[in-house]
């Protein structure tokens, strides 16, 4: 390393800047090195990108959609997708007119049955930062401001077409947003809490308290999740107000989730006892508790973030089974799940195969922070390149 | 070898009890209990006499312990699960038809995983970060981006649409509740393609970045090298060491992959209407039919302890360098 970092000769310019990168990675942070690392990962990087997109449209639901999520038109039920014409071509020319067509509404005279037929006479111009419906924004600011939508206000603009009811699927999914991503958060957190107690137990102190959890982990691994979750889920009361229910679905998901977690805190536990640092620290005679949380907690941040990441799609997933299956949550509250029971057979699916469309946004929710979660772990471990 | 699994058999006994109690607890947590549920649903007033005769039959009012004792002793010492109150029947008269299928469903996702995930592990291990590779990965992602109760919506609505044939089921109508018979089979194989695909995608998925790890850490290794120097061909070379090392793991994930096939069967059958333990043990949990669902719940979770279990065997059956103390 000093003969690296004093080059006796040699070609001034290239040498020297490799001297400043050489110091740079050795002065730098734990933090800073995973960070270098993480950015070369283009599909994390990617994935990291498209997690805090979803996170933030949770945050501004209000103001991303262009509708809220329980405005209904009987008027425009099951009504398909419009898609946005950017230009429109008149005689005189073209110009940029982004907008959708409108639909002429048949009614079958014997079933009822209502079908649209694309009206190209009618059009509706579609822009951003548009003027529509009032919301109170975090219960705080009473805006009238959507990201997208109709610039006329009350035109009926359904980017994604809308449900039984006439409500928007756009929307809704955005609205939805909110609760299936942070279902995953909360339950995380607490399978969080639990596992890096239990698990930090398990692994500081061994024998018979050791044996005890991992037995109980086992156990609780070995048992089909599903029809466990749907047999607890059963428990919870119908009359329960919609917030106690959420809770309580996401404390069961992590009744199960904090296993793998414990496990990975345990094995961490029991390697970093054995390191060199830690017996060195000890032989200085420094506390126990000081030992735990000031050399090794820090070195083992970054791996429990990693799995961390990787347990969210996990829950994320579990949420939208059991609200998919109704014993999950239940509207009035929108998930994913929940707006996903709407195609929950081929019928429905058939009339309205776009009502799957939330079905899409778990997809590539899961997909971005197994991505995400991934990058994280190859950037937290030092041993690979 | 023998001790070990015998030592591994006698520790199931205290796991197999804690799971029953589980399952027992679980059953319970609902407030109110079926006949609740049934009075409140009744249209005529029922008469609180038969309630009550109702109730002593059935052993609600006892507490939650001599409940429990009776239903697992009846279990252990007669095989009697218990009755199901919504369907007036035996509660093992209902479950080991749907259990058996619900076992051959578990049985050929895992062989199909296996099928499909072990040699499109070796390629994109051995063809590392070529275009090929890439597809796979991304693809595997996918299938585990996707739950199966989604995927399985999906190819039905495709085999809908463009099939003009709808997939649920497990058999054609006249074969529903006919007695078991060669052409009952043969119509059921037929039918089992569907869920076995859509089951099987997270797990294949899973599985070949499994197998693809595995390998490429063996394929680094001196004993490859060595054995390439002594002029091997490439092809033997890898089917004679490193594919068969890099295999032990995937014995040992069938201990995840088993019970994440129960588990998700669950839901997608009840989505294309399979008749396995999913659907029923749904039913019987809104009914509140809770010697159905406890009985349903406990051979599940049986079930899965026993695949565990094998699969440990397995593996230290093939793989030497496991110690078995």
């Amino acid at each position: 390393m000093t003969a690296d970092a004093y080059p006796a000769t040699g070609d001034g310019a290239s040498a020297s800047a490799e001297v400043q990168a050489e110091t740079r990675i050795v002065v730098a942070n734990q933090w800073q090195l995973i960070w270098w690392k993480f950015r070369k990962h283009r599909l994390a990087m990617l994935a990291g990108l498209v997690t805090i997109l979803l996170y933030v449209v949770a945050l501004f639901a209000e103001f991303v959609a262009p509708y809220s999520a329980g405005t209904y038109s009987a008027q425009h039920t099951f009504l398909p997708p419009q898609s946005i014409k950017l230009f429109q071509w008149t005689d005189a020319g073209w110009r940029f007119y982004p907008h959708v067509y409108g639909h002429k509404v048949q009614v079958d005279p014997e079933s009822f049955k209502r079908t649209y037929i694309v009206d190209e006479t009618i059009t509706y111009p579609v822009g951003l930062f548009v003027r529509g419906e009032e919301y109170k924004l975090w219960g705080l600011f009473t805006l009238d401001f959507h990201l997208i939508g109709a610039t006329q206000f009350g035109d009926p603009v359904h980017l994604i077409g809308t449900d039984r009811l006439g409500r928007d699927v756009l929307s809704r999914t955005i609205y939805g947003t909110r609760v299936s991503m942070s279902v995953g958060l909360v339950g995380v957190g607490l399978s969080l809490l639990l596992g890096v107690i239990l698990g930090g137990i398990s692994g500081y102190y061994g024998g018979l308290v050791d044996n005890l959890i991992q037995r109980t982990i086992e156990i609780l691994r070995s048992l089909p999740t599903i029809p466990l979750w749907m047999g607890l889920s059963a428990a919870i009361p119908l009359t329960w107000p919609p917030v106690r229910v959420y809770f309580a679905i996401t404390v069961l998901l992590s009744l199960i989730g904090w296993t793998t977690l414990a496990r990975e805190v345990r094995g961490r536990f029991l390697s970093l006892k054995t390191e060199d640092f830690v017996i060195a620290a000890r032989l200085d005679g420094v506390r126990e508790m000081q030992i735990i949380l000031r050399h090794m907690v820090p070195s083992m941040t970054s791996h429990i973030i990693a799995s961390v990441t990787l347990a969210i799609p996990g829950m994320i997933l579990a949420e939208t089974a059991l609200s998919f299956l109704g014993i999950g949550l239940r509207p009035p509250v929108v998930s994913w799940g929940v707006l996903l029971q709407e195609a929950q057979n081929v019928r429905s699916i058939a009339t309205a195969p776009w009502l799957l469309f939330p079905g899409l946004a778990v997809v590539v929710a899961v997909l971005a922070m197994n991505f995400l979660g991934d990058g994280l772990r190859d950037a937290a471990d030092p041993y690979q390149t | 070898m023998l001790w070990y699994i015998a030592r591994r058999i006698i520790y199931l006994i205290p796991t197999l009890l804690v799971v029953s109690i589980i399952a027992f607890v679980v059953i319970q947590l609902p407030p109110g209990d079926f006949l609740a549920s049934l009075i409140s649903k009744a249209e005529e007033t029922v008469d609180q006499a038969q309630v009550d005769a109702l109730r002593e039959r059935y052993g609600l009012d006892e507490p939650i312990y001599v409940q429990y004792w009776k239903w697992i002793s009846g279990i252990i010492t007669k095989g009697d699960f218990g009755r199901s109150f919504e369907w007036d029947k035996d509660v093992s008269d209902l479950i080991w038809e749907r259990l058996g299928l619900t076992v051959v469903i578990s049985l050929l996702t895992l062989a199909f995983i296996w099928i499909v995930a072990i040699p499109i592990g070796i390629y994109s291990a051995v063809k590392k970060y070529t275009i090929g590779d890439y597809v796979v990965t991304v693809i595997g992602f996918i299938g585990l981006a996707i739950p199966n109760f989604l995927l399985a919506l999906v190819l039905m609505y495709i085999a809908f649409r463009y099939f003009g044939q709808s997939v649920g089921g497990l058999f054609s109508p006249e074969y529903i509740v006919a007695d078991w018979s060669l052409d009952r089979v043969l119509d059921l194989l037929s039918h089992l393609w569907l869920p076995v695909i859509i089951l099987g995608t997270a797990g294949t998925a899973a599985l070949i970045r499994v197998m693809r790890a595995n390998l490429l850490d063996e394929l680094s290794k001196l004993y490859v090298d060595a054995a390439r120097a002594r002029g091997l061909s490439e092809l033997k070379l890898l089917f004679k060491y490193p594919v068969r090392v890099a295999l032990n793991p995937l014995v040992s994930a069938v201990a995840w992959v088993f019970p994440a096939l129960v588990s998700g069967s669950a839901i997608t059958s009840i989505v294309l209407n399979l008749q396995t333990t999913g659907p029923l043990l749904y039913r019987s949990l809104q009914a509140q039919d809770m010697y159905l669902a406890g009985s349903l719940i406990l051979l599940v979770s049986v079930l899965t302890i026993i695949g565990t279990l094998v699969s440990d065997i397995l593996l230290a059956w093939i793989d030497p360098r496991i110690q078995l103390q």
